[in-house]
């Protein structure tokens, strides 16, 4: 056992560290400190440029786009771009269709729809959800029907995330009623702009946009467009519940978080002295901080077990779990800093031009707190991860 | 960065987990709870000559098997699963680090002796109204024509009456809470002007208040600059009870599951209850949080100062709280049963509730992170 990175390993996070700071858009970076909401093209700009590095999806196998880095490099690339606060890369894309494509895909589907992953000049969306299939998946109503070379698609997905600025999604549709739920289900590439797809936002409770109720009325999609066997679906869709859990503990974004909300409880007067002084706020961080060090080093752990060849198992239920509580309390802790100040503030007010830096950061502080409550929700309900782990960890 | 332990510390653990686990089964443990002298020193005996494990920690020139931090952590994991009652910690973990600093050839000799089984410690720290802190000594220690000798009352001293010498922690200088001026001393605990009153501790040990009244003492390092070694000593001793309580909280979360899917209500196995899984779940996560603490906070024992004390004074928050809701939830499923004597869970919370406060409890540790941050 030891702690330290090898030689190799501390050059590696120079040269990536170096390659974010020299690389990453100006332009991007000053609508984030704006507190503006990003667009299509912020995320893409990005992309774009990880693509032409050969970076944009480290875990991919390299024929693929894949970087071949092991386990630890690619912990330390995505340590990076979380201190850097780099925009996300859209998952929907490199994290999930992409893996489900060179895992199952035919080579006409893998060289037609890869290359654009890749580049970022394609963006996928996910059509998992329904309004009645939430936590139970398998029980979606969408209807695949087959006419000749094509399936008639007739449904409603929900929650599709930024399906606004998607240009193909990814859909799990019923290709067999009569089956048993999990077996009648098939995986089918949709193009956006078919005929028959509408897109209708969903407003959050934090007044944003970010998912959708997506129509399909009569949309026909080429057989062609299926990936894997007819029925077969529910393959593809399980394949990614344990295949990438880089990044989901996300601890080095709560690492930034932490020490923000630190410089923040240092400006703040409470009964005279700062809030960071005050001996009940600060046990809060202390506590907060000692939580976050454990799932830092329990990530590390599972790290050190898949480079030793161990493969990844559900214990990335752990990470979830423990990840979005510690971001859930780090905005908790930011929200009870501000006071006031946060719940008066919405990330709109913001006038055209003004920058968040003069109300510094009241500025989405209760946008932020209520829209992070989707993380426990989302990607499988963290009570439908702790039926993951009875099952499988403690054999229940 | 590497987490795997290495094939000689698997059998490390192998060893240690077999030997005690031969000889502290339910029915030998509650045997010896009952007897007079409330141990056995043939295990002691034993870890010595038939393990060799008391040297695991000592490098190999002093007699040891060239272990460190590590097979610490290995050899409290399998105390704390056995709920093994000897004096590793206080022996071979504290006194053994405070030895290893001393460092002179003196030392080397009590090295050997720890190693060989013929002498066990307990640490004489705490005095009445003193929770934790380490300074807060008024005990005293005097020099007399080259002879130390030693006054004062020293309370809850664990393991006591299976020791053959006491670790004193006493003033030589200073004022009351002064990290200047104090001083570690060793008693031998038949040594004249040392008196026990012992008393067996909830946890299924022995203990004792000693007053001390002008015993003969052997300095260990300096006069009156004694604070900081038994700092990083005691910090290796935190680390180490740690491990202990990832040992416990294993045996408190596997019997946990084990009892919940044989106990039958309502014509069904209470596991099948969500409610139930979720806690366990939660005990589990607990649990592993704990064992990735213990991990760091051991691999970061050689650190500088500040680095070793904020590692160690997290990993023992951290596994105070999961000891307490390990414990409480163990308990809790078990339902009524939880409640008696007659299963090893009960005895298991005893343990788990001990290591909370003992070296320091969860807020101590925490203000000592604290204490770090307001000083950088």
């Amino acid at each position: 056992m030891q702690l330290e990175f090898t030689p190799e390993e501390r050059a590696f996070r120079e040269e990536v560290r170096t390659f974010i700071a020299e690389q990453y858009p100006a332009d991007v970076r000053a609508r984030q400190n704006q507190g503006v909401e990003l667009q299509k093209g912020d995320y893409l700009a990005w992309h774009r440029i990880l693509g032409k590095q050969g970076w944009s999806v480290p875990a991919w196998p390299v024929e693929y786009g894949g970087t071949g880095w092991t386990a630890t490099q690619r912990y330390i690339w995505d340590d990076e771009l979380a201190r850097a606060d780099t925009v996300p890369i859209i998952a929907f894309s490199t994290s999930l269709v992409g893996p489900v494509l060179y895992t199952f895909g035919t080579p006409e589907q893998k060289a037609r729809f890869l290359p654009g992953i890749v580049s970022g000049d394609v963006w996928w969306c996910q059509g998992y959800s329904e309004p009645g299939a939430g936590s139970d998946l398998a029980s979606l109503q969408t209807r695949a029907v087959r006419d000749g070379d094509h399936y008639v698609v007739n449904g409603q997905k929900t929650w599709t995330t930024l399906a606004q600025h998607a240009d193909w999604g990814f859909f799990l549709v019923r290709t067999d009623p009569a089956a048993r739920k999990q077996s009648g289900i098939s995986f089918l590439l949709i193009d956006m702009k078919s005929p028959g797809v509408t897109v209708q936002p969903i407003i959050t409770l934090d007044g944003a946009h970010e998912v959708n109720e997506v129509w399909l009325e009569d949309v026909r999609v080429p057989v062609a467009n299926r990936v894997h066997e007819e029925n077969k679906g529910w393959t593809c869709a399980k394949m990614l519940l344990s295949h990438e859990r880089s990044g989901i503990a996300r601890v080095a974004h709560s690492r930034v978080a932490l020490a923000r909300l630190r410089a923040l409880a240092a400006t703040i007067s409470e009964a005279g002295r700062t809030l960071a002084d005050d001996p009940v706020f600060r046990r809060k961080l202390t506590e907060l901080s000692v939580e976050l060090t454990a799932l830092e080093y329990t990530e590390l752990r599972m790290l050190a077990a898949e480079n030793a060849g161990k493969p990844p198992g559900v214990e990335a239920s752990m990470l979830k779990i423990r990840g979005t509580e510690i971001q859930q309390r780090l905005n908790e802790l930011e929200l009870e800093a501000l006071g006031s100040h946060a719940a008066l503030r919405v990330r709109r007010s913001l006038a055209p031009g003004e920058t968040a830096v003069a109300v510094h950061d009241a500025i989405g502080v209760a946008d932020t707190y209520f829209n992070m409550r989707k993380t426990s929700i989302f990607g499988g309900s963290n009570e439908i991860q702790r039926n993951i782990l009875a099952k499988a960890v403690l054999g229940l | 960065m590497d987490f795997n332990f290495t094939a000689e510390q698997d059998m490390l653990r192998e060893s240690v987990s077999r030997y005690l686990g031969d000889r502290y089964d339910f029915a030998q443990r509650q045997a010896m709870l009952r007897s007079e002298s409330g141990w056995r020193p043939q295990i002691w005996r034993g870890l010595a000559d038939d393990l060799g494990v008391l040297g695991a920690p000592f490098a190999e020139d002093l007699g040891g098997l060239g272990g460190g931090a590590v097979e610490t952590m290995v050899v409290m994991e399998e105390i704390g699963k056995a709920l093994a009652i000897e004096p590793y910690l206080d022996t071979v973990v504290i006194g053994g680090g405070l030895l290893r600093r001393w460092g002179t050839s003196r030392a080397q000799q009590w090295i050997a002796q720890v190693i060989a089984g013929k002498v066990r410690f307990a640490l004489a720290q705490l005095e009445p109204g003193v929770r934790f802190d380490l300074a807060d000594v008024a005990v005293s220690a005097i020099q007399q024509d080259g002879q130390w000798h030693v006054h004062g009352l020293k309370d809850a001293v664990r393991g006591a009456p299976f020791a053959t010498h006491f670790i004193v922690t006493a003033r030589t200088a200073g004022p009351r809470r002064d990290r200047d001026g104090v001083s570690v001393l060793l008693v031998a605990r038949d040594a004249a002007g040392v008196a026990l009153r012992e008393y067996p501790t909830v946890d299924g040990s022995r203990a004792a208040d000693v007053r001390f009244e002008g015993a003969a003492a052997e300095l260990i390092g300096e006069a009156g600059r004694g604070f900081e070694p038994l700092e990083a000593a005691v910090d290796e001793g935190v680390t180490a009870l740690c491990a202990e309580a990832v040992g416990v909280m294993r045996r408190l979360l596997a019997d946990t599951v084990e009892y919940t899917r044989q106990r039958k209500q309502f014509d069904a196995p209470i596991a099948a209850n969500q409610v139930l899984q979720h806690r366990m779940v939660d005990m589990y996560i607990a649990l592993e949080q704990a064992v990735s603490m213990t991990c760091m906070a051991t691999l970061k024992l050689d650190r500088p100062a500040d680095e070793r004390i904020r590692a160690v004074a997290a990993a023992k928050v951290l596994v105070g709280k999961a000891a307490r809701f390990i414990g409480q939830s163990a308990i809790q499923l078990h339902g009524g049963m939880g409640m008696t004597n007659e299963l090893a869970v009960s005895h298991c919370f005893k343990r788990a509730t001990m290591i909370e406060s003992q070296l320091g409890s969860v807020d101590h540790h925490a203000a000592r992170i604290e204490h770090c941050d307001a000083a950088s």
